[in-house]
Protein backbone atom coordinates (compact mmCIF):
# COMPACT_ATOMS: atom_id res chain seq x y z
CA UNK A 1 0.00 0.00 0.00
CA UNK A 2 2.61 2.54 1.13
CA UNK A 3 4.97 1.54 -1.69
CA UNK A 4 2.29 2.22 -4.26
CA UNK A 5 1.48 5.60 -2.77
CA UNK A 6 5.14 6.64 -2.70
CA UNK A 7 5.78 5.47 -6.25
CA UNK A 8 2.73 7.37 -7.45
CA UNK A 9 4.14 10.54 -5.84
CA UNK A 10 7.50 10.28 -7.59
CA UNK A 11 6.81 12.73 -10.47
CA UNK A 12 5.56 15.29 -7.93
CA UNK A 13 8.57 14.83 -5.65
CA UNK A 14 10.89 15.23 -8.64
CA UNK A 15 9.14 18.44 -9.59
CA UNK A 16 9.28 19.56 -5.98
CA UNK A 17 13.07 19.21 -6.01
CA UNK A 18 13.23 21.34 -9.17
CA UNK A 19 11.03 24.06 -7.66
CA UNK A 20 13.44 24.19 -4.70
CA UNK A 21 16.48 24.31 -6.98
CA UNK A 22 15.03 27.07 -9.19
CA UNK A 23 13.86 29.12 -6.20
CA UNK A 24 17.33 29.03 -4.66
CA UNK A 25 18.92 29.95 -8.00
CA UNK A 26 16.49 32.88 -8.38
CA UNK A 27 17.49 34.38 -5.03
CA UNK A 28 21.21 33.69 -5.38
CA UNK A 29 21.26 35.46 -8.75
CA UNK A 30 19.77 38.55 -7.11
CA UNK A 31 22.36 38.64 -4.38
CA UNK A 32 20.28 37.11 -1.58
CA UNK A 33 22.10 35.13 1.08
CA UNK A 34 20.57 31.82 2.11
CA UNK A 35 20.54 31.42 5.89
CA UNK A 36 19.43 28.86 8.42
CA UNK A 37 17.98 29.96 11.74
CA UNK A 38 16.92 27.66 14.61
CA UNK A 39 13.95 25.38 14.27
CA UNK A 40 13.76 25.00 18.06
CA UNK A 41 13.53 28.40 19.72
CA UNK A 42 13.18 29.93 23.17
CA UNK A 43 10.90 32.74 21.98
CA UNK A 44 8.35 33.20 19.22
CA UNK A 45 6.01 36.00 18.16
CA UNK A 46 2.74 35.81 20.09
CA UNK A 47 0.08 35.24 17.46
CA UNK A 48 -3.48 34.56 18.55
CA UNK A 49 -4.33 31.97 15.91
CA UNK A 50 -1.00 30.23 15.50
CA UNK A 51 -0.49 27.49 18.07
CA UNK A 52 3.10 26.35 18.66
CA UNK A 53 4.34 22.89 19.64
CA UNK A 54 6.30 22.86 22.90
CA UNK A 55 9.76 21.36 23.00
CA UNK A 56 11.34 20.96 26.46
CA UNK A 57 10.13 24.41 27.49
CA UNK A 58 11.10 25.96 24.13
CA UNK A 59 9.05 26.03 20.94
CA UNK A 60 9.24 24.48 17.52
CA UNK A 61 9.44 27.33 15.03
CA UNK A 62 6.11 28.63 13.73
CA UNK A 63 7.96 30.98 11.37
CA UNK A 64 11.61 32.08 10.94
CA UNK A 65 10.58 35.75 11.02
CA UNK A 66 12.06 36.92 14.31
CA UNK A 67 15.54 35.50 13.75
CA UNK A 68 15.70 36.70 10.16
CA UNK A 69 14.83 40.21 11.33
CA UNK A 70 17.58 39.98 13.93
CA UNK A 71 19.99 39.33 11.05
CA UNK A 72 18.59 42.30 9.15
CA UNK A 73 18.99 44.46 12.22
CA UNK A 74 22.67 43.46 12.23
CA UNK A 75 23.09 44.78 8.70
CA UNK A 76 22.26 41.87 6.34
CA UNK A 77 20.30 43.36 3.46
CA UNK A 78 18.98 40.48 1.37
CA UNK A 79 18.19 37.20 3.05
CA UNK A 80 16.21 34.11 2.23
CA UNK A 81 15.50 30.87 4.00
CA UNK A 82 13.74 27.61 3.25
CA UNK A 83 12.66 26.36 6.64
CA UNK A 84 10.43 23.87 8.35
CA UNK A 85 7.64 25.41 10.39
CA UNK A 86 5.29 23.75 12.83
CA UNK A 87 1.75 24.79 13.70
CA UNK A 88 -0.41 22.74 15.97
CA UNK A 89 -3.80 21.50 14.78
CA UNK A 90 -3.39 22.59 11.17
CA UNK A 91 -4.35 19.57 9.13
CA UNK A 92 -6.48 19.57 6.01
CA UNK A 93 -6.35 19.53 2.24
CA UNK A 94 -4.06 22.60 2.26
CA UNK A 95 -2.42 22.13 5.66
CA UNK A 96 0.00 19.85 7.42
CA UNK A 97 1.19 20.71 10.95
CA UNK A 98 4.79 20.49 9.70
CA UNK A 99 5.37 22.38 6.46
CA UNK A 100 7.97 24.34 4.53
CA UNK A 101 8.14 28.11 4.37
CA UNK A 102 10.17 30.10 1.90
CA UNK A 103 10.80 33.44 3.56
CA UNK A 104 12.80 36.39 2.25
CA UNK A 105 13.62 39.95 3.27
CA UNK A 106 14.88 42.99 1.42
CA UNK A 107 16.22 46.08 3.14
CA UNK A 108 14.80 49.31 1.72
CA UNK A 109 11.77 47.56 0.21
CA UNK A 110 8.06 47.67 1.01
CA UNK A 111 5.23 45.11 0.75
CA UNK A 112 4.51 45.92 -2.91
CA UNK A 113 8.13 45.17 -3.81
CA UNK A 114 7.83 41.79 -2.04
CA UNK A 115 4.80 40.97 -4.21
CA UNK A 116 6.81 41.94 -7.31
CA UNK A 117 9.57 39.58 -6.15
CA UNK A 118 6.97 36.83 -5.87
CA UNK A 119 5.74 37.50 -9.41
CA UNK A 120 9.31 37.30 -10.71
CA UNK A 121 10.06 34.17 -8.67
CA UNK A 122 6.99 32.37 -10.03
CA UNK A 123 7.77 33.53 -13.58
CA UNK A 124 11.35 32.25 -13.23
CA UNK A 125 10.18 28.83 -12.01
CA UNK A 126 7.64 28.61 -14.86
CA UNK A 127 10.40 29.41 -17.35
CA UNK A 128 12.88 26.94 -15.94
CA UNK A 129 10.30 24.18 -15.69
CA UNK A 130 9.65 24.92 -19.40
CA UNK A 131 5.95 25.45 -18.71
CA UNK A 132 3.77 27.88 -20.64
CA UNK A 133 2.78 31.09 -18.81
CA UNK A 134 -0.75 29.76 -18.66
CA UNK A 135 -0.78 26.71 -16.42
CA UNK A 136 -3.56 24.24 -15.80
CA UNK A 137 -4.59 23.80 -12.19
CA UNK A 138 -7.54 21.70 -11.05
CA UNK A 139 -9.42 22.04 -14.32
CA UNK A 140 -8.74 25.78 -14.57
CA UNK A 141 -6.35 27.70 -16.81
CA UNK A 142 -4.37 30.26 -14.81
CA UNK A 143 -2.32 32.96 -16.52
CA UNK A 144 0.72 33.60 -14.31
CA UNK A 145 2.14 36.49 -16.37
CA UNK A 146 3.14 39.47 -14.20
CA UNK A 147 1.95 41.91 -13.09
CA UNK A 148 -0.83 40.23 -11.14
CA UNK A 149 -4.20 41.91 -10.55
CA UNK A 150 -4.39 43.79 -7.27
CA UNK A 151 -7.42 44.48 -5.11
CA UNK A 152 -7.62 46.18 -1.73
CA UNK A 153 -9.20 44.37 1.20
CA UNK A 154 -11.80 47.12 1.38
CA UNK A 155 -12.90 46.76 -2.26
CA UNK A 156 -12.79 42.95 -2.22
CA UNK A 157 -14.99 42.80 0.90
CA UNK A 158 -17.41 45.48 -0.27
CA UNK A 159 -17.76 43.57 -3.49
CA UNK A 160 -18.07 39.97 -2.27
CA UNK A 161 -19.39 40.35 1.28
CA UNK A 162 -21.05 43.77 1.31
CA UNK A 163 -19.16 45.41 4.20
CA UNK A 164 -16.02 47.41 4.86
CA UNK A 165 -13.61 45.73 7.29
CA UNK A 166 -11.35 48.80 7.39
CA UNK A 167 -14.05 51.16 8.64
CA UNK A 168 -15.53 48.47 10.89
CA UNK A 169 -12.98 45.84 11.92
CA UNK A 170 -14.56 42.53 12.94
CA UNK A 171 -11.92 39.78 12.91
CA UNK A 172 -14.31 36.82 13.28
CA UNK A 173 -16.54 37.95 10.46
CA UNK A 174 -13.41 38.84 8.46
CA UNK A 175 -11.92 35.34 8.58
CA UNK A 176 -15.24 33.65 7.78
CA UNK A 177 -16.14 35.93 4.89
CA UNK A 178 -12.58 35.81 3.57
CA UNK A 179 -12.66 32.04 3.08
CA UNK A 180 -16.34 31.60 2.24
CA UNK A 181 -17.03 34.68 0.08
CA UNK A 182 -14.00 36.79 -0.83
CA UNK A 183 -11.49 34.13 -1.99
CA UNK A 184 -14.11 32.13 -3.94
CA UNK A 185 -15.02 35.40 -5.68
CA UNK A 186 -11.51 36.02 -7.11
CA UNK A 187 -11.12 35.66 -10.88
CA UNK A 188 -10.10 32.00 -11.26
CA UNK A 189 -7.87 32.51 -14.30
CA UNK A 190 -5.36 34.92 -12.68
CA UNK A 191 -3.47 35.21 -9.40
CA UNK A 192 -4.93 37.81 -7.03
CA UNK A 193 -3.01 40.14 -4.75
CA UNK A 194 -5.12 41.23 -1.79
CA UNK A 195 -3.64 44.20 0.04
CA UNK A 196 -4.07 46.86 2.71
CA UNK A 197 -5.38 44.85 5.65
CA UNK A 198 -7.18 46.26 8.69
CA UNK A 199 -4.53 47.54 11.11
CA UNK A 200 -5.50 45.14 13.96
CA UNK A 201 -4.88 42.16 11.66
CA UNK A 202 -1.18 42.63 10.99
CA UNK A 203 0.71 42.84 14.26
CA UNK A 204 4.16 42.77 12.62
CA UNK A 205 3.59 45.22 9.79
CA UNK A 206 3.89 48.93 9.35
CA UNK A 207 0.79 51.12 9.09
CA UNK A 208 0.15 53.09 5.95
CA UNK A 209 1.38 56.66 6.05
CA UNK A 210 -1.60 58.99 6.45
CA UNK A 211 -4.00 56.03 6.73
CA UNK A 212 -3.37 54.50 10.16
CA UNK A 213 -6.38 52.15 10.02
CA UNK A 214 -4.64 50.25 7.18
CA UNK A 215 -1.59 47.99 7.53
CA UNK A 216 0.89 47.49 4.68
CA UNK A 217 0.21 43.81 4.35
CA UNK A 218 -0.44 41.87 1.13
CA UNK A 219 -1.42 38.30 0.39
CA UNK A 220 -1.07 36.37 -2.84
CA UNK A 221 -3.75 33.86 -3.90
CA UNK A 222 -3.46 31.51 -6.85
CA UNK A 223 -6.07 28.91 -7.74
CA UNK A 224 -7.88 29.55 -4.45
CA UNK A 225 -4.69 28.82 -2.48
CA UNK A 226 -3.32 31.36 -0.04
CA UNK A 227 0.27 31.32 -1.20
CA UNK A 228 2.24 34.16 0.42
CA UNK A 229 1.94 36.90 3.01
CA UNK A 230 3.98 40.12 2.73
CA UNK A 231 4.61 43.03 5.08
CA UNK A 232 6.31 46.34 5.05
CA UNK A 233 8.00 45.38 8.30
CA UNK A 234 7.33 47.32 11.46
CA UNK A 235 10.66 48.75 12.63
CA UNK A 236 9.38 50.57 15.71
CA UNK A 237 10.37 48.51 18.76
CA UNK A 238 8.04 50.29 21.18
CA UNK A 239 5.04 49.98 18.91
CA UNK A 240 5.92 46.33 18.33
CA UNK A 241 6.08 45.65 22.08
CA UNK A 242 2.74 47.36 22.62
CA UNK A 243 1.09 45.19 19.91
CA UNK A 244 2.62 41.99 21.30
CA UNK A 245 1.31 42.87 24.77
CA UNK A 246 -2.20 43.33 23.36
CA UNK A 247 -1.94 39.98 21.57
CA UNK A 248 -0.71 38.23 24.75
CA UNK A 249 -3.54 39.72 26.83
CA UNK A 250 -6.13 38.59 24.30
CA UNK A 251 -4.56 35.13 24.19
CA UNK A 252 -4.84 34.79 27.97
CA UNK A 253 -8.38 36.10 28.05
CA UNK A 254 -9.79 34.13 25.12
CA UNK A 255 -7.74 30.95 25.19
CA UNK A 256 -6.16 30.77 28.63
CA UNK A 257 -2.78 30.53 26.86
CA UNK A 258 0.34 32.05 28.47
CA UNK A 259 3.16 33.49 26.43
CA UNK A 260 6.00 35.84 27.18
CA UNK A 261 7.43 38.69 25.14
CA UNK A 262 10.24 37.81 22.70
CA UNK A 263 12.82 39.98 24.45
CA UNK A 264 15.87 39.40 22.27
CA UNK A 265 13.85 40.20 19.17
CA UNK A 266 12.44 43.39 20.68
CA UNK A 267 15.93 44.53 21.66
CA UNK A 268 17.31 43.80 18.19
CA UNK A 269 14.67 45.59 16.14
CA UNK A 270 15.62 48.98 17.51
CA UNK A 271 18.21 48.69 14.67
CA UNK A 272 15.90 47.16 12.05
CA UNK A 273 16.18 49.10 8.78
CA UNK A 274 13.15 49.87 6.67
CA UNK A 275 12.48 46.55 4.94
CA UNK A 276 9.94 44.26 3.38
CA UNK A 277 9.45 40.58 4.13
CA UNK A 278 7.34 37.77 2.76
CA UNK A 279 6.58 34.17 3.65
CA UNK A 280 5.52 31.75 0.95
CA UNK A 281 4.11 28.26 1.49
CA UNK A 282 6.47 26.05 -0.53
CA UNK A 283 4.23 23.00 -0.35
CA UNK A 284 1.40 24.97 -1.89
CA UNK A 285 3.64 26.42 -4.61
CA UNK A 286 4.62 22.85 -5.48
CA UNK A 287 0.92 21.82 -5.44
CA UNK A 288 0.27 24.48 -8.03
CA UNK A 289 3.00 23.23 -10.35
CA UNK A 290 1.98 19.58 -9.86
CA UNK A 291 -1.74 20.24 -10.36
CA UNK A 292 -2.18 18.60 -6.95
CA UNK A 293 -5.47 18.91 -5.16
CA UNK A 294 -4.12 18.04 -1.73
CA UNK A 295 -0.92 18.78 0.18
CA UNK A 296 -0.44 15.06 0.78
CA UNK A 297 0.21 14.68 -2.97
CA UNK A 298 3.40 16.74 -2.74
CA UNK A 299 4.79 15.39 0.56
CA UNK A 300 6.01 11.82 0.91
CA UNK A 301 4.88 11.66 4.53
CA UNK A 302 2.25 13.82 6.22
CA UNK A 303 1.22 13.75 9.86
CA UNK A 304 -1.17 10.90 8.95
CA UNK A 305 1.41 8.72 7.23
CA UNK A 306 4.58 9.59 9.16
CA UNK B 1 -15.86 17.86 21.99
CA UNK B 2 -13.78 20.64 20.43
CA UNK B 3 -14.38 21.20 16.71
CA UNK B 4 -10.67 20.57 16.06
CA UNK B 5 -11.15 16.98 17.29
CA UNK B 6 -13.87 16.30 14.72
CA UNK B 7 -12.66 14.20 11.79
CA UNK B 8 -14.05 12.75 8.65
CA UNK B 9 -16.41 9.96 9.77
CA UNK B 10 -16.95 11.38 13.26
CA UNK B 11 -20.57 11.36 14.40
CA UNK B 12 -21.90 14.56 15.92
CA UNK B 13 -25.24 15.94 17.12
CA UNK B 14 -26.75 19.09 15.63
CA UNK B 15 -30.10 20.18 17.07
CA UNK B 16 -30.12 16.71 18.72
CA UNK B 17 -30.02 15.01 15.31
CA UNK B 18 -27.12 12.61 14.63
CA UNK B 19 -24.87 13.38 11.66
CA UNK B 20 -21.92 11.63 10.13
CA UNK B 21 -19.07 13.91 8.96
CA UNK B 22 -18.62 13.18 5.26
CA UNK B 23 -16.09 15.95 4.56
CA UNK B 24 -14.15 18.27 6.82
CA UNK B 25 -12.28 21.08 5.09
CA UNK B 26 -9.94 23.21 7.19
CA UNK B 27 -9.96 26.67 5.61
CA UNK B 28 -7.54 28.51 7.82
CA UNK B 29 -6.14 31.87 6.71
CA UNK B 30 -2.44 31.87 7.67
CA UNK B 31 -2.86 34.49 10.37
CA UNK B 32 -6.56 33.96 11.05
CA UNK B 33 -8.94 31.68 12.84
CA UNK B 34 -9.41 28.13 11.71
CA UNK B 35 -12.67 27.68 9.85
CA UNK B 36 -13.99 24.18 9.43
CA UNK B 37 -16.42 23.55 6.59
CA UNK B 38 -18.28 20.33 7.32
CA UNK B 39 -20.43 18.31 4.99
CA UNK B 40 -22.76 16.22 7.11
CA UNK B 41 -25.08 13.33 6.45
CA UNK B 42 -28.12 12.88 8.66
CA UNK B 43 -27.96 9.36 10.08
CA UNK B 44 -31.73 9.10 10.34
CA UNK B 45 -32.93 10.24 6.93
CA UNK B 46 -29.74 10.48 4.84
CA UNK B 47 -30.22 14.18 4.08
CA UNK B 48 -27.06 16.27 3.56
CA UNK B 49 -26.18 19.48 5.36
CA UNK B 50 -23.27 21.94 5.15
CA UNK B 51 -22.14 23.81 8.24
CA UNK B 52 -19.26 26.15 9.05
CA UNK B 53 -17.55 26.11 12.46
CA UNK B 54 -14.78 28.25 13.98
CA UNK B 55 -11.82 27.28 16.11
CA UNK B 56 -12.95 27.03 19.72
CA UNK B 57 -16.49 25.92 18.83
CA UNK B 58 -17.78 22.93 20.74
CA UNK B 59 -20.01 20.22 19.34
CA UNK B 60 -21.67 17.22 20.97
CA UNK B 61 -20.43 13.85 19.95
CA UNK B 62 -23.15 11.45 18.83
CA UNK B 63 -22.42 8.15 20.54
CA UNK B 64 -23.17 5.81 17.68
CA UNK B 65 -22.37 2.13 18.18
CA UNK B 66 -22.96 -1.10 16.26
CA UNK B 67 -24.24 -4.34 17.77
CA UNK B 68 -24.93 -7.79 16.43
CA UNK B 69 -28.64 -8.57 16.77
CA UNK B 70 -30.95 -11.34 15.78
CA UNK B 71 -34.27 -10.66 14.12
CA UNK B 72 -36.94 -12.38 16.20
CA UNK B 73 -40.38 -11.62 14.78
CA UNK B 74 -42.76 -8.92 13.73
CA UNK B 75 -45.31 -7.76 16.23
CA UNK B 76 -47.99 -5.45 14.87
CA UNK B 77 -46.07 -2.72 13.07
CA UNK B 78 -42.82 -3.33 14.88
CA UNK B 79 -39.87 -5.51 14.08
CA UNK B 80 -38.36 -7.06 17.18
CA UNK B 81 -34.60 -7.70 17.42
CA UNK B 82 -32.48 -9.17 20.21
CA UNK B 83 -28.95 -8.14 21.12
CA UNK B 84 -26.99 -11.41 20.94
CA UNK B 85 -24.70 -10.37 23.80
CA UNK B 86 -27.07 -8.77 26.29
CA UNK B 87 -30.32 -10.44 25.12
CA UNK B 88 -31.99 -7.04 25.31
CA UNK B 89 -34.75 -6.46 22.80
CA UNK B 90 -35.05 -3.42 20.55
CA UNK B 91 -37.74 -2.39 18.10
CA UNK B 92 -37.75 -0.85 14.65
CA UNK B 93 -40.81 0.51 12.83
CA UNK B 94 -41.90 -0.59 9.36
CA UNK B 95 -40.71 2.76 8.04
CA UNK B 96 -37.25 2.31 9.55
CA UNK B 97 -36.90 -1.16 8.09
CA UNK B 98 -38.38 -0.22 4.70
CA UNK B 99 -37.58 -2.56 1.80
CA UNK B 100 -35.08 -4.41 3.90
CA UNK B 101 -38.03 -6.45 5.18
CA UNK B 102 -37.57 -8.41 1.93
CA UNK B 103 -34.54 -10.10 3.44
CA UNK B 104 -35.55 -10.47 7.08
CA UNK B 105 -36.54 -13.90 8.19
CA UNK B 106 -36.71 -15.02 11.77
CA UNK B 107 -33.26 -15.76 13.12
CA UNK B 108 -31.32 -13.54 10.66
CA UNK B 109 -28.29 -11.86 12.22
CA UNK B 110 -27.99 -8.14 11.45
CA UNK B 111 -25.84 -5.21 12.61
CA UNK B 112 -27.93 -2.69 14.50
CA UNK B 113 -26.73 0.94 14.57
CA UNK B 114 -27.59 2.56 17.90
CA UNK B 115 -27.55 6.21 18.96
CA UNK B 116 -27.09 6.00 22.74
CA UNK B 117 -29.68 3.25 23.49
CA UNK B 118 -31.94 4.00 20.55
CA UNK B 119 -31.79 1.85 17.40
CA UNK B 120 -31.57 4.08 14.32
CA UNK B 121 -30.44 1.86 11.48
CA UNK B 122 -29.87 -1.68 10.44
CA UNK B 123 -27.18 -3.24 8.26
CA UNK B 124 -28.07 -6.50 6.59
CA UNK B 125 -25.64 -9.28 5.80
CA UNK B 126 -24.56 -8.97 2.14
CA UNK B 127 -26.03 -12.37 1.30
CA UNK B 128 -29.08 -14.05 2.76
CA UNK B 129 -30.47 -17.53 2.15
CA UNK B 130 -34.21 -17.69 1.65
CA UNK B 131 -36.67 -20.42 0.78
CA UNK B 132 -38.79 -20.30 -2.36
CA UNK B 133 -42.42 -20.74 -1.31
CA UNK B 134 -44.07 -20.31 -4.67
CA UNK B 135 -42.87 -20.48 -8.25
CA UNK B 136 -44.48 -21.52 -11.51
CA UNK B 137 -43.20 -24.63 -13.21
CA UNK B 138 -41.44 -23.46 -16.33
CA UNK B 139 -42.18 -24.71 -19.78
CA UNK B 140 -39.54 -26.39 -21.90
CA UNK B 141 -38.92 -23.39 -24.14
CA UNK B 142 -38.14 -21.30 -21.05
CA UNK B 143 -35.41 -23.72 -20.07
CA UNK B 144 -33.83 -23.44 -23.48
CA UNK B 145 -33.79 -19.64 -23.55
CA UNK B 146 -32.82 -19.50 -19.86
CA UNK B 147 -35.42 -16.83 -19.24
CA UNK B 148 -35.90 -15.95 -15.59
CA UNK B 149 -39.22 -16.58 -13.95
CA UNK B 150 -40.82 -15.08 -10.87
CA UNK B 151 -40.49 -16.75 -7.48
CA UNK B 152 -41.97 -15.73 -4.14
CA UNK B 153 -39.70 -16.18 -1.14
CA UNK B 154 -40.60 -16.96 2.44
CA UNK B 155 -40.41 -13.25 3.37
CA UNK B 156 -42.97 -12.39 0.70
CA UNK B 157 -40.29 -10.91 -1.58
CA UNK B 158 -40.65 -11.67 -5.27
CA UNK B 159 -37.44 -12.23 -7.23
CA UNK B 160 -36.46 -13.43 -10.71
CA UNK B 161 -34.88 -16.91 -10.64
CA UNK B 162 -33.65 -19.33 -13.35
CA UNK B 163 -36.21 -21.87 -14.56
CA UNK B 164 -34.61 -24.80 -12.70
CA UNK B 165 -35.41 -23.30 -9.29
CA UNK B 166 -38.38 -25.05 -7.68
CA UNK B 167 -40.67 -24.43 -4.73
CA UNK B 168 -38.94 -25.55 -1.55
CA UNK B 169 -35.44 -24.72 -2.84
CA UNK B 170 -33.20 -22.43 -0.77
CA UNK B 171 -31.58 -19.67 -2.79
CA UNK B 172 -28.94 -17.03 -2.05
CA UNK B 173 -29.91 -13.37 -2.61
CA UNK B 174 -27.60 -10.32 -2.70
CA UNK B 175 -29.13 -7.73 -0.37
CA UNK B 176 -27.28 -4.85 -2.10
CA UNK B 177 -28.93 -5.49 -5.46
CA UNK B 178 -31.92 -7.63 -4.50
CA UNK B 179 -30.87 -10.16 -7.16
CA UNK B 180 -30.80 -13.95 -7.15
CA UNK B 181 -27.24 -15.29 -6.92
CA UNK B 182 -27.36 -19.08 -6.72
CA UNK B 183 -29.29 -22.08 -5.52
CA UNK B 184 -28.02 -23.34 -2.18
CA UNK B 185 -30.05 -26.53 -1.71
CA UNK B 186 -32.78 -28.15 -3.70
CA UNK B 187 -35.77 -29.97 -2.39
CA UNK B 188 -35.37 -33.70 -2.93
Amino acid sequence: MEDRRLIRLKPNLERRALVYEFSRAFFREQGFLEVETPVRLPEIAPELYIAPFQSEGWFLSTSPELHMKRLLAAGYERLFQVSRCFRKGERGRWHNPEFTMLEWYRAGADYRQMVRDTEQLVAAIVRRLKLPAVIFYQGQEIDLTPPWPVVTVRDAFLNAAGWDPIADPDPLRFDTDLVTKVIPGFAPDRPTVLLDYPAPMASLSRLKLGEPQVAERAEVFIGGLELANAYSELADAREQERRFRTEIEQMEKEQGRQMSLPRRFLEAITHLPECGGIALGMDRLVMLFCNADSIEDVMPFTVDTA
Amino acid sequence: MDISDVHKNSNILINSMPYNVVENDLMKPGKGRAIFRLKLKNLLDGSVLERTFHSGDKVDEARVTSHEMQYLYKEGEQYVFMNTETFEQVFLTEKQVGDRSHYLKEGTLVTMVMLEDKPIDLNLPTFVELKVVRSEVSSKSDTITAQNKAATLETGYEVGVPPFVKEGDIIKVDTRTGQYLERVTTKK
